[in-house]
């Protein structure tokens, strides 16, 4: 082993001055995401992209003769809702579970974190990874939409962006929950409570217009709706000036939820 | 990557900061709830040596250890590393140091090479640079035969040099390594052994906690004993013994009535004394002055070794 170690230790160069949010930190922390994801590509892609898929087909499929909303054929409707649904599953769940598993399970946070990488750094870098993905799974409805007749528009190109806010919210939120439940089980209220009224009320299946008016505000503070009017603007070619204000949401949304999994993660990853 | 790259880096570092210590911790507090983990820690630690900080399991010394990495916090005190001001600077002391924690958080998933590139590009390591400091790694961990293996694969000892060589890839002029060898059987840990001697060698500074007394004995330099959250001696293996158990160490071998016998007799003369294993060891046997020189009991005399001064300085029994 001696022979070995004529060369452990390489020359230590002048160290440089690290700074806040350095995006080598972040490239480092995210290569680790790119490796794990090329293990693990197909079955996170696959759950990713059925689960909307199949709530596009059930729906869209099994009601297109009986509804109409407005203009829209039913198919149209919820193809491109489901993408808000697709970005929400795909970034919500790895932020809860991927950090809950990687911090409590696998201590790899406890190993980042000996490396000259920050709080800040490794949780902006996981939701960083999961929005983009988010953004690229986002995409599955709205393709199945356009293979049962959606006419591709320009706009539809911003949807990868939006879904990427969107989820980086979302993933943040999920980081939240992870902080602060005390055990993985404790995901099952979140779920329950929180996601699947958020998805099911938001304009996904069927418009919140017809919702009773004290549903129909909570329906609008729900981040989601306004994922859903974007996409759907962007798809029909409709965008406004009202979607300045849903974007508005979006980057407000993802702003608060990052602040909060870096303090709330933070609190709990150093002692 | 050669030994005269090495030593001119070494040079170059101690030009930097002559005469500065690696580490230092002054009144350092740390409380978890109503424990108190560490109480007023002092501790200097100068660079090139290898120092041990040896205590018995809850004597704080992980506790320590994180505090070194910002990864706990300090209630109190001044911590400074590699002349960084702790918490304020720790990201930057860390670019600089390299860290070999007590338990496995290796990423099971990955493969060996996969594990070292990920933490190549944690520490910074430049592009160019990357893939020869993988291979140097591989190497010092001798797991070059099983650089494609994934981690999950791997014996425990091959974990943790993979563990430790992680710590090693952006060449730290400070390592720290909590309970290096705890659970390894014994040709592992002689190879661990091995490693770190080379690295002090080398002109690394090394901080390793340990309560193995052989570990501190056969690496350390200087070994600083922790107690109950603070440190309750300090100094060369030789001169805690020295201080602590004297030159020689008689041991009283026999029955349970002629080992109570015997403490008894060492408590009357007020003769320093301990339960070792089936014996009682009597301290400082070439100066039981006085009348009591002649009580003093049959026994085997061997010289004094620093079991007999940390179960002095700590009370506890080794395991």
């Amino acid at each position: 082993m001696s022979t070995v170690l004529q060369g452990a230790v390489a020359p230590a160069g002048p160290a440089r001055r690290v700074h806040r949010l350095e995006p080598a930190a972040l490239a480092g922390v995210m290569s680790r995401d790119v490796v794990m994801f090329g293990r693990y590509w197909k079955s996170t892609t696959f759950s990713s992209v059925m689960q909307p898929v199949i709530y596009l087909l059930a729906f869209g499929l099994g009601l297109r003769t009986f509804v109409k909303i407005g203009h829209l054929g039913y198919v149209q409707y919820v193809g491109t809702g489901v993408v808000a649904t697709a970005i929400l599953f795909s970034s919500a769940f790895p932020g809860m579970f991927n950090t809950f598993v990687r911090w409590q399970f696998q201590r790899t946070y406890d190993a980042v974190l000996a490396a000259p990488v920050d709080v800040e750094e490794l949780i902006t870098a996981e939701v960083l990874w999961i929005s983009i993905r988010a953004g690229v799974y986002g995409l599955a409805p709205l393709l199945v939409a356009i293979a049962f007749g959606l006419p591709p528009e320009a706009e539809m190109l911003l949807v990868p962006l939006i879904g990427f806010v969107t989820g980086f919210g979302f993933a943040a939120f999920g980081v939240t929950v992870a902080a602060i439940a005390k055990t993985i089980d404790n995901f099952n209220y979140i779920t329950s409570a929180v996601l699947t009224p958020m998805f099911l009320v938001a304009g996904t299946f069927f418009p919140i217009s017809n919702l009773p008016a004290g549903v129909r505000t909570v329906a609008q503070i729900n981040p989601l709706y306004h994922c859903v009017q974007l996409v759907r603007d962007a798809s029909f070619g409709n965008l406004g000036t009202a979607d300045l204000g849903h974007a508005a949401v979006l980057v407000g949304f993802a702003l608060v939820m990052w602040r909060l999994a870096v303090w709330q993660l933070g609190k709990r990853l150093i002692d | 990557m050669t030994g005269g790259g090495l030593e001119e880096a070494s040079e170059r570092s101690r030009g930097e900061r002559t005469g500065a210590a690696a580490i230092s911790l002054r009144g350092v507090v740390k409380r978890f709830g109503e424990i108190v983990a560490v109480d007023g820690l002092d501790l200097e630690i100068p660079p090139g040596v290898c120092f041990g900080l040896l205590g018995p399991n809850g004597a704080g010394k992980s506790t320590t250890m994180r505090m070194l990495t910002a990864q706990a916090l300090a209630d109190e005190g001044e911590i400074e590393v590699l002349g960084y001001e702790l918490p304020r600077d720790s990201k930057q002391a860390r670019m600089e140091m390299g860290v070999v924690p007590q338990l496995d958080n290796l990423d099971v998933e990955l493969t060996c090479r996969q594990v070292l590139t990920v933490f190549a590009r944690l520490y910074r390591v430049p592009r160019a640079e990357r893939d020869e400091a993988v291979e140097r790694a591989l190497a010092i961990a001798n797991l070059r035969h099983r650089a494609d293996t994934i981690v999950r694969e791997l014996s425990g000892g091959m974990r943790r040099r993979l563990l430790v060589a992680r710590g090693l890839i952006h060449g730290p002029r400070l390592v720290l390594l909590d309970e290096p060898t705890v659970g390894l059987d014994p040709q592992v840990r002689q190879e661990l052994w091995t490693l770190i001697d080379s690295l002090r060698e080398r002109g690394v500074t090394v901080l390793m906690s340990t309560h193995y007394i052989e570990e501190a004995e056969r690496l350390a330099d200087i070994v600083a004993v922790m107690s109950h959250g603070r440190v309750v001696a300090q100094g060369t293996p030789a001169e805690l013994v020295r201080s602590h158990a004297g030159a020689e160490v008689i041991e009283v071998y026999g029955s349970a009535a002629q080992l109570a016998d015997a403490s008894e007799r060492a408590e009357r003369n007020g003769w320093q004394s301990r339960r070792s294993g089936p014996a009682l060891a009597i301290m400082r046997a070439e100066s039981l002055n006085g009348g009591g020189a002649s009580e003093a009991p049959e026994g085997v005399r061997r010289p004094a070794n620093l079991e007999d001064a940390f179960v002095t300085l700590t009370g506890e029994e080794i395991e």
